[in-house]
C-alpha cells in the first residue's frame, strides 16, 4: 500500500506549485525537500552576523498569477516591500535615466524628445508582441507530432492574439521574434543608457551575450511576465524571497501537501519502466505511483533515474541539455547606505552602460574569464524597510553578469577577480561604497549550484534559449512533462515555460498530470 | 602507411588472409566490405558452393565488425544493449543476437561471444562504437573495437570437422553455438561451431600474425576433402539458403535510414523471437511493448517458393497481380533443395491474408532484353536448406 499518492521532489517555487496543485485535486501529496527549508532559489539568508539579504533570486517578475491564486500567497503572507518597482539606468557621471511603470512607461532624467518617441514606440511594440505570446506561458508546450492531443484552445487563443496584432504589426513579429537584441537597439535607440538596459534586462540570466542569435526573444519572455496585475512589473517582496518561499510552502500545505525537509532524494524507484516512488539519503523508501521531479531535468534523468533505465538515444539527448549559469550574486553589508551619484536606492539600480559594455561582459565567459567590467543589477532592500541590517546600516543585493561557469584559473581566483572588479564598478558608479563594506560575499555560478543544486548554477536548471524553449525544453521527448517513464513527470524550470521564482512550470506540469488522469 | 593522411592512397585495406586470396582469385573479382578488398569469387562460382555443401570452404571473415567488451558488468551491460538475456549465457557459447534503437527499430543483428565471465566479443555488419559507449553510461565495462586486431577465418562445409582434425584440432565435443580455445602452431585459436551457411562449420578467430600459417595448415590439411577457398557470392547462396537475414541487404538499419518507412522491429524481421521481456530494461523496450500489445507492427519476413527457376531478386510483390504488397529482398535458385527461394519484406497483414494470390514482378534479362513475368510466390517455412549435420555432436565423419 503506497504511502502516498504522490512525491513532489524539490521544494522550490516550482515543485511547492505542483504539489499545491496536485494536492487539491484530492491527492495525498509528499513532497521532499534537501534543504532545511523549502524555496529553493527564493530565500532569505543571513550571509554576515546581523545582515540578511534574498540568497539568491531577489526580485519577482513572473510569479505566476495562477499559483497566487491557487496556493492563496497572498493569505499565506505573500505582501511587496514594492510594486511596479522603477528602474534607474545608472550612469558614472550622475547623468542617470529612471524608468517608471512596467518595463519603463515613463522617463525621466535628460533625454532628447526623439529618444523618448523612439522608446515609447519600441517598448509598446514589444509589450504587444509579448502580451501576444504570454499564454503560452500558461500551457503544456504543443506536440508537432501528427494526431497529438493538444491544448487547441490555448493555442487557438495565442493564435488569435497574433493576429490581433495586425497585419503589418505580424510581418514586423515575424521579422524580430528571432533577430539579436542589439540589432534591435541599434536599429531603434540612439540612447546609449537605453540600449545598455534593453541588453542587461534581454541577456539576464541567459548564456548569451546581446549579440548572440535569438536574444530579443528572452527580453519578449521577461516582458510576457509582469506582477500584482501589470504585465512587465518588477516587486520586492516584503521580507525578502525568504516570505515568497514561506508563503508558498504555507500554501502547499493548507492544501495538504506533506512537506519533508532535510529529505534528499537520491534514487527514483523504476520497476518494470514504471516509477514506483523514492528513496531517500538515508535510506528511507518511499512509494507512490506518481513521481514529479521539480529538480533540473538533467539531475533527474542522468542521476535519479539513472542510465540503466533509459534508452540510449534518449540518454545522449539529456546529456547534451546545456545548463551554464553565466550569473553571479553579490551581496554587501555595508554601515551605511551608498550613494550612487543621486539615484534612488529605492530603485533597481542597472549598470550596464551600452549594449557594447554588456556583450564586452559576455566575450570572456566564453573562454572561462572573468570580465574587466561586470554589469549588474542591485537593490537595497534594507532602503525599502527594516529587518536586514543593524539600525543605519546597509544591504545590497547585486546579480553580476558574466560569471564564467568553468572558470580556467581555478573557482576561488575567478571568484576573488569577480568581486574586485565588481567592487571596483561599483566604486565608480557611488564614491565610497567600498569604505562602507563591512562584508562582501560573491557566489560564482559553481557555488550556486553547490548550494541550491542547480547544475552548473543554471538560473532556469538548463538554458533558456530558442533552442530549449517550448516544445524544445528541454527537448522534444519530454517537453510535455511526461518522461518515458511511466508516472514519472518533471515540474521544474528546466521545462517549459522556464525558471524564476514562478510556479508556472510546476503548475503547468500538475495540470497535465491532471489532464492525464492523474497517473 | 603509417602516415594517417595517406589513407586516400589505399581506399580499400587487405586483409591478413590477402597475399593467399590474391593468389587464388584466377577470377580477379574483387568486392568491397566494410572498408576491406574481398573477392567474390575466385575460380569457379558454383564449385565454391559446391564445396561449402559438399567438401570443406575456407572464407575470409576479417572484415566483419568485433568488439570485445569486458567488466565486472558487461553481461549486464549486454543484456541492455541487445533483446536477449545475456547474464544467463553460458560461457563458452555464442548468441545469435540484435540490438535497436529507442523506437524499437533494429540497428544490426551479430554474434555474441561469451569467452570468459567478463569477456565478449561481439561481430556485426555495421560499425556502433558511439552507440555502444553510449549505451555504456552506468555500467562498469571497456569497449573496443578489435576488427584490425582479430583475424578470423570460416571453415564450412559437411567435411570441416574432419578437416580440422587432419590439421591438429580437435572438435569433437564442440557443440553448435559454443566457443572454446585451443593451441594450433604455437598460438592460441579461439575456436567457433558457427557459420553463416546453415552446414556443418567452425569460425577461427586469432591474431593476424598467425594468419597465414592458419590458411596454409589448413589446405593442406584439407586437400584430401577438396577444401577450396571462396568468395562472397557462393557464401550469398548458401546464406540464402539457410534463411538467414544481413544489413543492407535483408533491413536497412536504423541508424541508417533516410525514409520514414524503412527501419524494421525486430517483430518486422523476424527476430521477435529473441525479446526477453522479463529481463528488465533494454533498448527500444518500451516501443517494443508497446508495438507487441498494440500489435502495430507493419511488415513482415517471409521465405517464399516461387515457380520457375528464374532468381526473383528485388522483385516487387503483388497480391492479385495488382496491389503491392512487398519486395523480395534476396533471391536465388537453390541448388541443394532444387527450388527457386527468395526472403521478402511483406506488408502486414498480407503476410496472412495474401498467401494464395501472392504474385512476384520479376524482369528477366534475356539477350539484352528484359521479359517482364508474374511469377506465383508461395509462403514457405525458413530456412530452406537445414541438414541435420549441422547439429550433429560429435560432428559425422565424413
Ligand atoms: C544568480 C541568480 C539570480 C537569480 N535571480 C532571480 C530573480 O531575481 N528573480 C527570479 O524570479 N528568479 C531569479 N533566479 C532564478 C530562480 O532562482 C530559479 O529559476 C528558480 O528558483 C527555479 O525554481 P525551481 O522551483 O524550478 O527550482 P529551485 O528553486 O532550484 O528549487 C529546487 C529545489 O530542489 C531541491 N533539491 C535539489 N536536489 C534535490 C534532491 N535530490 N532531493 C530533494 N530536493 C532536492 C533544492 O534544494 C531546491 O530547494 C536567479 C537565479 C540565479 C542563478
Amino acid at each position: 500500500m503506497p504511502s502516498s499518492d504522490a512525491i513532489v521532489i524539490g521544494g522550490g517555487p516550482n515543485g511547492l506549485a505542483a504539489a499545491a496543485r496536485l494536492a487539491a485535486s484530492g491527492r495525498r501529496v509528499t513532497l521532499c525537500e534537501a534543504g532545511a527549508v523549502a524555496g529553493g532559489g527564493a530565500v532569505t539568508a543571513e550571509f554576515a552576523p546581523g545582515y540578511r539579504v534574498s540568497g539568491l533570486a531577489h526580485l519577482l517578475g513572473h510569479l505566476d498569477a495562477r499559483v497566487i491564486a491557487g496556493m492563496e500567497l497572498e493569505r499565506h503572507g505573500l505582501a511587496f516591500a514594492a510594486t511596479g518597482l522603477a528602474t534607474t539606468a545608472v550612469s558614472a557621471t550622475g547623468d542617470h535615466l529612471r524608468l517608471e511603470g512596467a518595463a519603463g512607461a515613463r522617463l525621466t532624467g535628460r533625454i532628447a524628445p526623439e529618444d523618448v518617441l523612439a522608446w515609447d514606440r519600441l517598448r509598446s511594440r514589444l509589450m504587444a508582441f509579448a502580451a501576444a505570446l504570454a499564454p503560452m506561458r500558461a500551457m503544456a508546450p504543443p506536440r508537432l507530432a501528427r494526431g497529438a492531443a493538444n491544448e487547441m484552445l490555448r493555442l487557438a487563443r495565442v493564435g488569435l492574439g497574433l493576429r490581433r496584432l495586425g497585419r503589418d504589426e505580424f510581418r514586423e513579429f515575424l521579422r524580430m521574434i528571432l533577430i539579436n537584441v542589439a540589432d534591435v537597439a541599434e536599429d531603434e535607440l540612439s540612447d546609449d543608457r537605453l540600449g545598455g538596459l534593453l541588453a542587461f534586462d534581454a541577456t539576464l540570466g541567459a548564456w548569451l551575450g546581446p549579440r548572440s542569435p535569438n536574444s530579443l526573444i528572452l527580453y519578449l519572455d521577461r516582458l510576457a511576465g509582469g506582477m500584482a496585475g501589470q504585465q512587465a512589473a518588477l516587486a520586492l517582496p516584503k521580507g525578502g524571497m525568504g516570505t515568497v518561499a514561506a508563503a508558498m510552502a504555507r500554501g502547499a500545505e493548507a492544501k495538504g501537501v506533506v512537506l519533508r525537509t532535510g529529505a534528499r532524494v537520491a534514487r527514483i524507484l523504476v520497476e518494470d519502466g514504471r516509477a514506483l516512488g523514492v528513496a531517500l539519503a538515508d535510506g528511507e523508501e518511499i512509494r507512490a505511483d506518481l513521481v514529479v521531479s521539480a529538480i533540473g531535468p538533467k539531475a533527474t534523468l542522468a542521476g535519479l533515474v539513472g542510465p540503466r533505465h533509459l534508452d540510449t538515444g534518449f540518454l545522449r539527448q539529456t546529456a547534451a541539455i546545456r545548463a551554464r549559469g553565466g550569473a553571479a550574486k553579490l551581496h554587501l553589508a555595508l554601515t551605511g547606505l551608498p550613494d550612487f551619484r543621486g539615484a534612488d536606492p529605492k530603485t533597481r539600480l542597472v549598470i550596464a552602460p551600452s549594449v557594447n559594455a554588456v556583450e564586452a561582459a559576455f566575450n570572456p565567459v566564453k573562454y572561462g574569464e572573468v570580465p574587466d567590467r561586470p554589469v549588474m543589477e542591485a537593490i537595497l532592500p534594507s532602503a525599502h524597510e527594516d529587518g536586514f541590517a543593524p539600525g543605519g546600516h546597509h544591504v545590497l543585493s547585486a546579480i553580476v553578469q558574466f560569471a564564467p561557469h568553468a572558470p580556467k584559473d581555478g573557482a576561488d581566483q575567478a571568484r576573488a577577480l569577480m568581486l574586485e572588479r565588481s567592487l571596483a564598478v561599483l566604486e565608480d558608479h557611488a564614491p565610497g561604497l567600498g569604505a562602507l563594506i563591512a562584508h562582501a560575499e560573491m557566489l560564482m555560478p559553481q557555488d550556486i549550484a553547490a548550494r541550491h543544486g542547480m547544475v552548473g548554477g543554471a538560473w532556469h536548471h538548463a538554458d533558456l534559449a530558442v533552442e530549449q524553449m517550448l516544445f524544445l525544453r528541454p527537448f522534444a521527448a519530454v517537453a510535455q512533462y511526461r518522461t518515458p517513464v511511466a508516472g514519472l513527470w518533471l515540474g521544474g524550470a528546466g521545462c517549459h515555460p522556464g525558471g524564476h521564482v514562478s510556479g508556472a512550470a510546476g503548475w503547468n506540469a500538475a495540470g497535465a498530470i491532471l489532464a492525464e488522469g492523474g497517473r | 602507411m603509417s602516415d594517417p593522411r595517406l589513407h586516400y592512397r589505399a581506399p580499400l585495406l587487405r586483409t591478413p588472409f590477402h597475399p593467399r586470396i590474391a593468389e587464388a582469385n584466377v577470377l580477379n573479382q574483387w568486392g568491397a566490405w566494410a572498408g576491406y578488398t574481398t573477392a567474390l569469387a575466385l575460380q569457379d562460382e558454383e564449385m565454391e558452393y559446391t564445396a561449402i555443401r559438399n567438401g570443406a570452404s575456407l572464407y575470409d571473415l576479417c572484415p566483419m565488425v568485433k568488439y570485445r567488451i569486458m567488466g565486472p558488468q558487461a553481461a549486464e551491460y549486454l543484456g541492455r544493449l541487445t533483446l536477449r538475456d545475456v547474464v544467463r549465457q553460458p560461457v563458452g557459447t555464442v548468441r545469435y543476437t540484435a540490438w535497436c534503437d529507442d523506437a524499437g527499430k533494429v540497428l544490426d543483428d551479430g554474434t555474441l561471444f561469451r569467452l570468459a565471465e567478463a569477456e565478449f566479443m561481439l561481430c556485426c555488419q555495421e560499425r556502433h562504437l558511439p552507440w555502444l559507449l553510449d549505451a555504456a553510461s552506468g555500467f562498469d565495462v571497456a569497449i573496443a573495437e578489435i576488427t584490425e586486431a582479430v583475424a578470423a577465418l570460416s571453415l564450412q562445409g559437411p567435411c570441416s570437422a574432419s578437416v580440422l582434425r587432419a590439421a591438429g584440432l580437435d572438435v569433437s565435443a564442440l557443440k553448435p553455438f559454443a566457443v572454446t580455445r585451443q593451441e594450433f602452431a604455437g598460438t592460441t585459436l579461439t575456436l567457433s561451431r558457427t557459420g553463416f551457411t546453415g552446414d556443418l562449420g567452425y569460425e577461427l578467430w586469432l591474431a593476424p600474425e598467425a594468419a597465414l600459417p592458419l590458411w596454409d595448415g589448413l589446405m593442406a590439411a584439407g586437400a584430401p576433402w577438396g577444401i577450396r577457398p571462396i568468395g562472397s557470392n557462393a557464401l550469398n547462396l548458401a546464406r540464402i539458403e539457410a534463411g538467414f537475414i544481413i544489413a543492407n541487404a535483408d533491413f536497412v538499419p536504423a541508424e541508417q535510414a533516410l525514409r520514414e518507412d524503412r527501419p524494421r522491429s525486430p517483430f518486422e524481421i523476424g527476430l521477435d523471437w529473441m525479446i526477453d521481456w522479463q529481463k528488465g530494461h533494454f533498448n527500444g523496450r518500451r516501443a517494443l511493448l508497446a508495438e507487441r500489445d498494440g500489435q502495430t507492427s507493419r511488415w513482415a519476413l517471409v521465405a517464399l517458393d516461387i515457380e520457375g527457376n528464374v532468381p526473383a531478386e528485388g522483385a516487387l510483390l503483388y497480391h492479385g497481380k495488382t496491389r503491392e504488397v512487398g519486395h523480395i529482398t534476396a533471391a536465388a535458385w537453390s541448388p541443394a533443395t532444387k527450388r527457386n527461394v527468395a526472403l521478402a519484406s511483406l506488408r502486414r497483414p498480407w503476410d496472412r491474408t495474401a498467401a494464395d494470390d501472392l504474385w512476384a514482378e520479376v524482369y528477366a534479362l534475356r539477350e539484352l532484353h528484359y521479359v517482364k513475368l508474374m511469377l506465383r510466390a508461395r509462403i514457405t517455412e525458413r530456412p530452406f536448406f537445414a541438414p541435420a549435420r549441422r547439429r550433429a555432436t560429435p560432428p559425422e565423419d565424413f
